[in-house]
Parts: C-alpha cells; sequence; structure tokens
C-alpha cells in the first residue's frame, strides 16, 4: 500500500508542478485533472492490493515475501468452494432467466400503453435498485418468515429458508434492473417500426418476434447479464434469505474471514472480480450493440 | 372524375366522408371529402403541417379520424387494424427495419403473404431493379445514402401491388436527375399495374406532370380539387393561385360585368378587365391573379387593347429558357414577367434593360378575379 500511494504522491507532486513550466494550461484543469487521478487511485488502489497479495507467497500478515500460485492451486482443489461456486452459479443462472422473463414482459407493458399511473410505477421499478441491500434483506426475510407461518397454519406445509429462497430473493432485486435496462433499449427502439410492419401486413404477434424482439434483444441480453453478475455479486441479500448449510461464493468468503484476510480469501475475490468485470462488459457491449443498430 | 370513363355506380378506391382528425383540440385535418378513383395517380399538395401525412395515416389505419369515415374498396375500414388493409405506405421517414438486409426489408410484406420463396426471391430481384438498387441486397439499411434508403422503401411497398399505395413524399430525398428518373418508373409502375396512388410531395411541378387529379390543401382543409390543369389554369382561392406556380396579385373592387368579363378597379385606380371562374358582383372585394407568363410587355406606342399599363423596367434575369423580368406599375408597386427566350440570339439590343419604359398587357381570359 505504502508503495502505491508513494506513487501517487509522486504523481500528485509531478502534476502540480506542470503548470508553472507550461503556462497556457489554466490551474481549474490541473485541479481537475489531479482530482480524477486521485479519485481512480482511490477507487483501484484497494483492488490492485487485493489482487497482488493473491499472489503473495506469505500465509499470514501483509508482508510482501514473494510471488505464488499456490493460492489458485488451493481453490481449485477445495471441495467446499466448488461446491460454493456451484451454488452462485445456479442461483445466478435461475434467477437471471425467472427476472429476465419477468423484467422484459414489465418493460415492454410499461413501455406500451399510457395508462393512467404509468409513471408512479415507472419509477417504483427503480426502489429495488436505489434503496440499501440491508433493508431489501431484512424485508425479505421477514416477507419469508410471514409467509411461511401463514402457509403453516393455511395449508399445513412445512417451508424453510433454503437455496430457494435464496432464488427468489434474487429474482426480486433483478427484476428492478433487467426492466431499468430494458426499458432503455426499448426507448431507442423507433415505433415506426411497428407501423410499418403493421402496414406490410404482419399481425402484432408477427411484428413482435420478427422486428421489436430481435432489435430489443441486446438489451435483454444485456440485462441478464447485469442479472447475473447481481447475483453472483450479491451477499447482503444472500445472506439473510439462506437457509442453514447454503453457500455461495461470497458467503463462503464471509465465512471463511477470522481474524485476518488469507490469501485464499484474496485469490477468490480475484476470480470473482475478473469474472464480474468480463460479465460487465459484455453487458456494456450487448447494450452498446443496439444503440449502434437502431441508429 | 373517373380517368378510364365514368362507371355506371362507380365503385371508389378511396373515399374519405367529413373526416376530421384532432390533436389535443387543435384539428390537423377537417371535414375532408374526397373520392379517388381505382387506377387514378391523385396527389396531395399543400404548405408544411396543413395535414398530408395525417391523412394518409388515417387511410392506413395508424390514426383513427376523429370523425368521418374511411371506405377503401367499397368496405368501410371504422377500427379495421393496419395490417388487414389493403394499402401500403412508402413512408417520409422510411422507417426500413435497421436489422434486416436490403432484400429481407423489401420480401418482408411478401412473407407476411406466405407466398412461396422462390417467387419472392424473383420478386424482389425485380422490385430492386425497378428502383436501381440490382446489387444492393445483402447491405443493411445503414450502409445505405438516403437517396438510396427512399428506393428501398419505395421497392418495399411497391412489391405487395396493393389496391392503394400511399406515398408521402417518396422522392424528396434523391437529386434531380435521379428524381426525374424515377418520377417516370413509378408513373409506368401505377398504369401497368393499375395501382392507385396517393401521393404527398412539395414539388409542384411533379404533382402536375404525374397526377391525374391534385388536391391542395390548406390548414387541414381540402381547398381546391381537380386535374393539373384546371388547378393552374382556375385556381378558385388566392391560395391556390398562389401555392400553385407564381402569380402577381393586385387587389380591387367589381365596377361592372359584361359577356362573363368582370370590370375591377384596384385601389390604386387601374382599371383592369378578368374573367370571374365563381360569380361575382359589382361591388364585390376581389382579388386579380396574374400569372407572369402570360402577360406580355410591348414597346412603343400604346397597343390598342383594354389591360396595357405604362410600366418601366426594374430589374432582368436571364435564366436560359426565359427572361424574368420585375417592372413598376404606375401605381408603384411591382409586378413579375417572364418571357420565353423564343429566338437564339446574344444581341444586347434584343432584351430590355433596366430603366427601359414599356406596356405591359394581357387578355381578360388571363386575369383571373378571385373572391378569396
Ligand atoms: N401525433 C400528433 N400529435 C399532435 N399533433 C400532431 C400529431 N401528428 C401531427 N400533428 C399536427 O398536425 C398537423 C399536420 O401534421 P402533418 O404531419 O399531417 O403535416 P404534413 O402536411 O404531413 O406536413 P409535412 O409536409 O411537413 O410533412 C401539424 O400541425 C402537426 O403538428
Ligand atoms: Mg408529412
Amino acid at each position: 500500500m505504502a508503495k502505491t500511494l508513494a506513487d501517487a504522491r509522486a504523481n500528485v507532486r509531478h502534476g502540480g508542478e506542470r503548470p508553472v513550466t507550461r503556462k497556457r494550461v489554466p490551474w481549474g484543469a490541473w485541479a481537475l485533472r489531479i482530482n480524477a487521478l486521485l479519485t481512480y487511485i482511490f477507487l483501484y488502489a484497494p483492488i490492485v492490493i487485493l489482487v497482488l497479495f493473491s499472489f503473495n507467497a506469505a500465509k499470514f500478515g501483509t508482508r510482501w515475501t514473494g510471488w505464488t500460485s499456490q493460492w489458485y492451486r488451493d481453490l481449485w482443489q477445495s471441495e467446499k468452494l466448488q461446491a460454493a461456486a456451484w451454488t452462485s452459479i445456479k442461483v445466478a443462472s435461475i434467477s437471471t432467466l425467472i427476472a429476465t422473463a419477468i423484467g422484459t414482459l414489465a418493460a415492454l407493458a410499461l413501455s406500451k400503453t399510457r395508462w393512467r399511473g404509468r409513471r408512479a410505477f415507472d419509477s417504483a421499478m427503480y426502489l429495488p435498485v436505489i434503496i440499501p441491500d440491508i433493508v431489501l434483506a431484512v424485508a425479505l426475510l421477514g416477507f419469508f418468515t410471514l409467509s411461511f407461518r401463514g402457509l403453516q397454519s393455511w395449508l399445513g406445509l412445512n417451508l424453510q429458508l433454503g437455496l430457494s429462497t435464496v432464488i427468489i430473493a434474487h429474482v426480486a432485486f433483478n427484476i428492478s434492473y433487467v426492466t431499468v435496462v430494458v426499458r432503455a433499449s426499448l426507448a431507442n427502439f423507433d415505433q415506426r417500426l411497428e407501423e410499418a410492419a403493421a402496414d406490410l401486413g404482419a399481425a402484432p404477434w408477427q411484428i413482435f418476434w420478427r422486428i421489436k424482439l430481435p432489435l430489443i434483444l441486446p438489451g435483454i441480453l444485456g440485462g441478464a447479464l447485469l442479472a447475473f453478475t447481481l447475483s453472483l455479486d450479491d451477499f447482503v441479500v444472500t445472506f439473510f434469505a439462506r437457509g442453514p448449510g447454503v453457500n455461495t461464493l461470497t458467503t463462503e468468503v464471509y465465512g471463511r474471514i477470522k481474524r485476518y484476510v488469507s490469501p485464499e480469501i484474496n485469490a477468490i475475490s480475484t476470480v470473482m472480480l475478473v469474472l464480474s468485470m468480463v460479465l460487465v462488459v459484455l453487458s456494456l457491449f450487448m447494450q452498446r450493440r443496439q444503440s449502434s443498430r437502431t441508429v | 372524375m373517373n380517368p378510364h370513363g365514368p362507371a355506371a355506380n362507380p365503385v371508389w378506391a378511396v373515399e374519405l366522408n367529413h373526416v376530421t382528425k384532432t390533436f389535443h383540440g387543435t384539428a390537423a385535418v377537417c371535414d375532408v371529402n374526397l373520392r379517388i378513383a381505382d387506377g387514378e395517380f391523385f396527389s396531395l399538395l399543400g404548405p408544411s403541417g396543413c395535414g398530408k401525412t395525417t391523412l394518409l395515416r388515417m387511410i392506413a389505419g395508424f390514426e383513427a379520424p376523429s370523425d368521418g369515415s374511411i371506405i377503401i374498396g367499397g368496405t368501410s375500414v371504422g377500427d379495421m387494424p393496419p395490417h388487414r388493409r389493403d394499402v401500403n405506405t412508402v413512408f417520409q421517414s422510411y422507417a426500413l427495419f435497421p436489422h434486416l438486409s436490403v432484400r429481407e426489408n423489401v420480401a418482408f410484406g411478401l412473407q407476411m403473404k406466405g407466398v412461396p420463396k422462390a417467387e419472392i426471391a424473383t420478386r424482389v430481384q425485380a422490385a430492386l431493379e425497378l428502383v436501381q438498387l440490382p446489387g444492393f441486397g445483402d447491405r443493411k439499411p445503414r450502409q445505405l445514402s438516403g437517396g438510396q434508403q427512399q428506393r428501398v422503401a419505395l421497392a418495399r411497398a411497391v412489391i405487395n401491388r396493393p389496391k392503394v399505395l400511399l406515398l408521402d413524399e417518396p422522392l424528396a430525398a434523391l437529386d434531380l436527375k435521379l428524381r426525374k428518373e424515377m418520377q417516370i418508373e413509378l408513373k409506368m409502375l401505377q398504369e401497368r399495374l393499375g395501382i392507385t396512388f396517393i401521393f404527398v410531395t412539395h414539388d409542384q411541378e411533379e404533382a402536375l406532370s404525374l397526377s391525374d387529379r391534385i388536391a391542395v390543401m390548406n390548414h387541414g382543409s381540402v381547398l381546391q380539387v381537380g386535374p393539373p390543369a384546371e388547378i393552374y389554369e382556375r385556381p378558385l382561392t388566392q391560395f391556390v393561385a398562389d401555392f400553385i406556380g407564381e402569380c402577381n396579385f393586385l387587389p380591387g373592387r367589381v365596377t361592372a360585368i359584361s359577356d362573363g368579363i368582370a370590370e375591377v378597379e384596384t385601389s390604386s385606380a387601374l382599371r383592369i378587365s378578368g374573367t370571374a371562374p365563381q360569380p361575382v358582383a359589382p361591388g364585390d372585394q376581389v382579388m386579380i391573379a396574374i400569372r407572369p407568363e402570360k402577360v406580355r410587355l410591348i414597346e412603343g406606342e400604346r397597343p390598342s387593347i383594354s389591360n396595357a399599363f405604362p410600366v418601366q423596367i426594374e430589374r432582368v434575369a436571364y435564366i436560359g429558357s426565359d427572361t424574368r423580368i420585375i417592372v413598376r406599375l404606375p401605381d408603384g408597386s411591382s409586378f413579375d414577367v417572364w418571357e420565353s427566350n423564343t429566338i437564339s440570339t446574344l444581341d444586347p439590343a434584343a432584351y430590355y434593360a433596366a430603366g427601359d419604359k414599356a406596356w405591359l398587357t394581357w387578355t381578360p381570359q388571363n386575369a383571373l378575379v378571385l373572391t378569396e
């Protein structure tokens, strides 16, 4: 850390001297540039350190003792971790599928008609995006507990928190994200194309399959990838909604943190980081593709 | 009105009865009544925002009339959805499908009708040749220029051979030469297939040369309907006279009428005799409309005809086929005169020059006495 910070200071000092030598650049512009640089350092330094230390040979402490890929090999061999990874992928896949279907339909419904109160619905869609995870998690836990009790007294069903509650919880927050992304891609969709298709004799369902769906598909896939990423990354909601013995990668990592952060944890985190970044880049790429297509 | 002769009991291709469309209280189309014959080339002409597109959209079924009824091929289309109407549209905005190739765009209508694949392929090829884009089938719309996109839109509509084709400024994005070629292609196509065209254009020359009949619109209303010559030679209102072609206007008051010729005294005491397409009575406030190519300039002695006024040449513009001259009348108002250059000469004496004096004359049948 010291190394990086020292670098940063050096950079700042270096940058700070320039206005004296190059008089044309106003000091305000330099202040902004320095600010941007500091922001990036602030954002990325911890991540860079995490990645570095996942290759640190020292088992304990924060001292650098040399390079190793030992921790990654350990990961590969740990059955518990593999089980957690598998659970993560299962939860992410199933919740993404369900949330994408529901979210896309919701976006279509919201974009199509101009019924009263649509704006209120529109804004309400953003709620899960903006409320704190912990609030959502507690609310979902309360919801599960209440409905389980209700179902038990009325139907005699004995339901417990478990994997399915995690999936349901993930569906709950992912619907919002998918809807928001698909709404954006529908906003780019030119309504006149629907008219042109109808004019050429296409019935509403043909218009949907032949024209509308292909054109908003990149948006839907983008939304799905985002949902998948968010699901993989989620800790708080999973932690509350899971039953005993259910562990995703995030809860597994949390369970392993005792008094210090072990290099293994750094290694898992690095793997998750890379995976998420790839997925987010893919998601953005899909969304960008649509806008370049429609113009 | 039917170009193929009157039928005993004609079924009109399109019939509009008292069609009105209001958006948020303002009328975009106002009480329009039109009967368009089978196989007719019918043009809608009017300034921007006068309701042409709105009228087409109601015929195509994208907007429901606020009032009135639309009958296509004898069937009232009240709330028939667009895809059931045997009408195709060439959209002002092209509206090509961006994810489909040119070929797939053009084939779309036939695919929806379930035409066999082999037939689709040959007809698509023919349609692309028609619009002079035979090698462009595999391109995506975004890889085409505006004019090329417009021609794809045209091919995509025409290929379906609908009863009625609605064309919303289909040639607006083309350069002059291509535009002329496409005008001829369109006209031939329309005659060969017997499709009824309802054609919106801003280009009067295009409307005059292609149409069987023209409807001139303003502020959502149809002001006059008739064959091109009638619209040009016998405009009923000042707006139509002004909108189609060029026109000089002189306000005045009717003083006498004899043998269908109205005597009018202008506000500056010029006495003009002209023809009134609609009945006028002495004392009426009128507008005299005179086309610039329908007057003559004569040098020398005062000619012995009723409409002759001494003028001074103000400005002369030689434009090849014509010379356009602005003259000043005795009352100080200016007047446009177009003289055909019927003789090829470089002699400057053959042309008028600014400052020359002459007599401006016209025969009474070339001066229209309009009531509005
Ligand atoms: N969906 C709509 N909502 C509100 N007003 C509209 C709508 N569509 C058209 N209008 C209005 O109706 C009037 C007629 O519009 P329209 O598009 O039919 O004109 P146009 O004759 O086709 O003009 P242009 O030659 O510029 O294409 C305009 O004043 C326009 O603003
Ligand atoms: Mg228009």
